[in-house]
């Protein structure tokens, strides 16, 4: 079989919880994180439900010691989960060999752009967002807090599968010998952009997201940031590091169906999850449990549950959607439920798919509905986006 | 082992006529501005005129220079693996009109189009959709090396023969928010430049501008080849008197000597704040070898570095380093091994290293 990539750190937060431990224990007792929106004001804000993180944005300042309206709230949750997967992962001194940065985000500082849009030409207070809106700024941002140095740090933007595509990169970079550390995931924070543009979309559920579900009405956007720490084997050995979980395989494809819409038989997803056993050497026999990107849009569901139904057969693994939990989090969502699948791994649990009432009337799939315990050894994640972008994660035990 | 990896075919569109292959640079365009637009081709000839009205800018540009790209290799779309875009601001255009649309609208009246292409990886993801290519799909946004991002994780690929063909571009547009509000914070020069004045200036501030300039790299060569890609590297940010000795440090990781540069090709950009980067090769480790500067044809946004890698291509295909670009008096003895450098605003900074084919 082929050899894993090492995940020593895992860092998040999102409408469930500001660190890993919330997260977990939410996602444990169902305790989920939608709710009418409270810190934008929009004019939908009867029409939509939203995952948003707790903390405003006065109180991300305080914890980060920053000025007030430094930074785009998009950089400042990154640097939270960063920060944590960085403590987590027991590193002291984060330049001591060659660390990289690899982060995914969709919206960077469009929050503060949308805000000041017309007032950075009636007076100089708000300038320093100018520079904010270019995606890479929020890379940037979480680069310097780290305290990275001559370091390789880019940021990738791939719509929803923007943090799936930064931790299949930073892994590859670890295995070809580039980088010696990487810090991988994503960011993203609401904005009226993405209300506005999902609204324009018509995807957006006015109620709790329910995904697989037969009647379900959309997706929730939600905002969250979700870090991995991986290292090499030369870091592990040289540090003693204890690992959580591996990488084992990854995939990339792309649908090439519709700029917006998934392909009805799931073609791309088919794809990512066939390259991604590949890599792992794993049969489809052997995923013990898969974290759907299930965002409980018709289109999406319908899709993905196809593409499972064409990798496994009658034999699908138990799945899951996390989304009814955190809302659809955009370029942060392969950060998250990487996260969440670690978690999996590490406590031998499958989450409950909440929200699911009515199977499907196009094929007979069944999410896990009940908390689960099972023994794990592998788990899969998908990640599908705008432009077609489908990406799958392996996650296992061992090496 | 590891395969090489080759540029095989360029498509460059820019302030300057590059879009024809067989030309390089006989006639150069001179400006006297803080800001260029590309020359537009006939986007006609290329797209169908129904699709073209609904494309941004950067979605025309980069299928035009993708699909010279491909025309020039004869490689069929079908034989693309991956598709991979380096851009800084995605379709920008589209994104500033969404959220002018939001608040002169009052979140009213909105349509998807703006929105769908204003996500970055719309270009990426169009080129695939155009070219029914399935493969790898990826989009780099991080300021001055997205493409270089892009180019290392092609090379990468190609490598590791996971990928035997792979497009790789670079694109950015210019429009008028972000011009507007850079002016703001003068990162746009104040007065209008002229192109052959550009570093000597002794203003603050670049040109701004745009283009789209797409390869086709591969592990094999086709007869179109021109050059190969032998290493590239990335940082977020070096200090000025760090950057001779990380360039002499990718030299060394390369077994080369200073010497063995036949010509180095340098980022400035006319910004008498931070075109001392540069000196720092050109006026010490690299006094003594032959120089070529761009920025004064392509002006400056995220992906200019990838006109500069369209240069060095050229150069080392022609064997000829055409006058408007000489940076010194230095003439090249032989034209085999090209160092590029740039920088923006002390941040981002990337060597990369072209070998004659």
């Amino acid at each position: 079989m082929s050899q894993g990539v090492a995940i020593t750190g895992i860092g998040i937060i999102s409408a469930i919880g500001n660190n890993v431990a919330e997260n977990f224990a939410s996602l444990i007792s169902e305790k989920i994180g939608i709710s009418k929106i409270s810190q934008i004001d929009t004019i939908h804000k009867n029409d939509i439900m939203v995952g948003e993180i707790a903390m405003q944005n006065k109180e991300l300042e305080a914890l980060l010691n920053l000025n007030s309206d430094a930074y785009s709230r998009t950089p400042m949750i990154g640097i939270i989960a960063a920060q944590e997967a960085i403590t987590n992962a027991g590193i002291s001194d984060i330049n001591d060999c060659a660390t990289g940065l690899i982060s995914g985000t969709t919206v960077g500082g469009m929050d503060k752009t949308e805000q000041y849009f017309y007032d950075y030409f009636e007076g100089n207070s708000h300038w320093n967002h100018i520079t904010g809106l270019s995606a890479g700024d929020s890379s940037k941002k979480i680069a310097d807090y780290l305290g990275l140095k001559e370091s390789f740090v880019t940021t990738i933007s791939t719509a929803c599968s923007s943090a799936a595509n930064a931790i299949m990169q930073g892994a590859k970079m670890i295995k070809s010998g580039e980088l010696d550390r990487v810090i991988v995931g994503g960011t993203d924070a609401m904005s009226k952009f993405t209300i506005n543009g999902f609204k324009t979309l018509m995807i957006q559920s006015d109620t709790f997201n329910a995904p697989f579900d037969n009647n379900r009405k959309g997706l929730n956007l939600g905002e969250a940031a979700g870090y991995l720490v991986l290292e090499s084997d030369k870091i592990i050995a040289r540090d003693n590091k204890k690992v959580l979980a591996y990488i084992k395989g990854y995939g990339n494809a792309n649908d090439a169906y519709h700029q917006t819409a998934s392909s009805e038989q799931g073609d791309g997803a088919v794809l990512a999850m066939e390259k991604a056993l590949k890599v792992a050497e794993l049969s489809p026999e052997s995923i013990d449990y898969v974290n759907a990107h299930g965002t409980a849009t018709p289109n999406n569901d319908l899709s993905e549950g196809r593409a499972l139904l064409r990798i496994f057969g009658d034999k699908v693994p138990e799945f899951s959607s996390t989304k009814a939990f955190t809302g659809h989090t955009l370029a942060a969502a392969g950060g998250i439920e990487a996260v969440f699948s670690v978690l999996a791994l590490q406590n031998n649990i499958i989450y409950p798919n909440l929200n699911f009432k009515t199977p499907m009337i196009e094929f007979n799939l069944q999410p896990e509905i009940k908390l689960k315990q099972k023994e794990l050894k592998t788990v899969l994640s998908n990640s599908f986006g705008f432009g077609g972008n489908c990406s799958t994660l392996i996650f296992s035990k061992e090496a | 082992m590891k395969k090489s990896v080759y540029i095989n075919s360029v498509g460059s569109i820019s302030p300057q006529h590059t879009l024809d292959n067989t030309l390089f640079l006989e006639e150069v365009v001179n400006y006297n501005s803080s800001t260029l637009n590309v020359i537009a081709p006939n986007y006609k000839e290329f797209i169908p005129p129904a699709a073209a009205r609904r494309m941004a800018k950067g979605i025309k540009m980069s299928t035009v220079s993708a699909k010279t790209v491909l025309n020039e290799a004869q490689i069929e779309e079908s034989e693309v693996d991956a598709i991979i875009v380096g851009t800084g601001l995605g379709c920008i255009g589209d994104s500033e009109k969404f959220i002018k649309d939001i608040i002169d609208n009052d979140e009213q009246y909105l349509t998807p189009t703006r929105f769908i292409q204003s996500s970055h990886n719309t270009v990426a993801g169009q080129i695939a959709l155009g070219m029914g290519c399935k493969g790898y799909n990826f989009t780099y946004v991080h300021s001055t090396i997205s493409f270089e991002s892009s180019l290392l994780d092609a090379k990468m690929q190609l490598e590791e023969n996971e990928a035997q063909h792979i497009l790789v571009g670079g694109v950015d547009e210019l429009v008028d928010h972000h011009e507007n509000t850079h002016r703001l914070i003068g990162h746009i020069k104040d007065t209008p430049t002229n192109s052959n004045s550009l570093l000597n200036s002794n203003t603050s501030g670049a040109v701004f501008a745009e283009g789209a300039n797409f390869f086709l790299l591969s592990n094999s060569k086709t007869s179109s080849v021109y050059s190969e890609l032998v290493a590239l590297k990335t940082f977020n940010e070096i200090a000025k008197e760090r950057v001779a000795t990380l360039a002499l440090k990718f030299l060394a990781g390369n077994n080369l000597e200073i010497e063995d540069i036949d010509l180095l090709i340098m980022g400035n950009n006319g910004d008498v704040n931070f075109d001392d980067y540069y000196s720092q090769l050109t006026e010490s480790i690299f006094k003594h070898t032959p120089q070529a500067y761009y920025k004064h044809l392509s002006g400056e946004f995220d992906t200019a570095s990838a006109f500069g890698f369209w240069l060095g291509n050229k150069i080392l295909k022609h064997q000829n380093v055409p006058n408007a670009v000489q940076l010194n008096a230095l003439k090249p003895k032989k034209l085999e091994i090209v160092l590029l450098y740039n920088q923006y605003r002390g941040e981002n900074q990337s060597f990369v290293l072209l070998k004659r084919c």
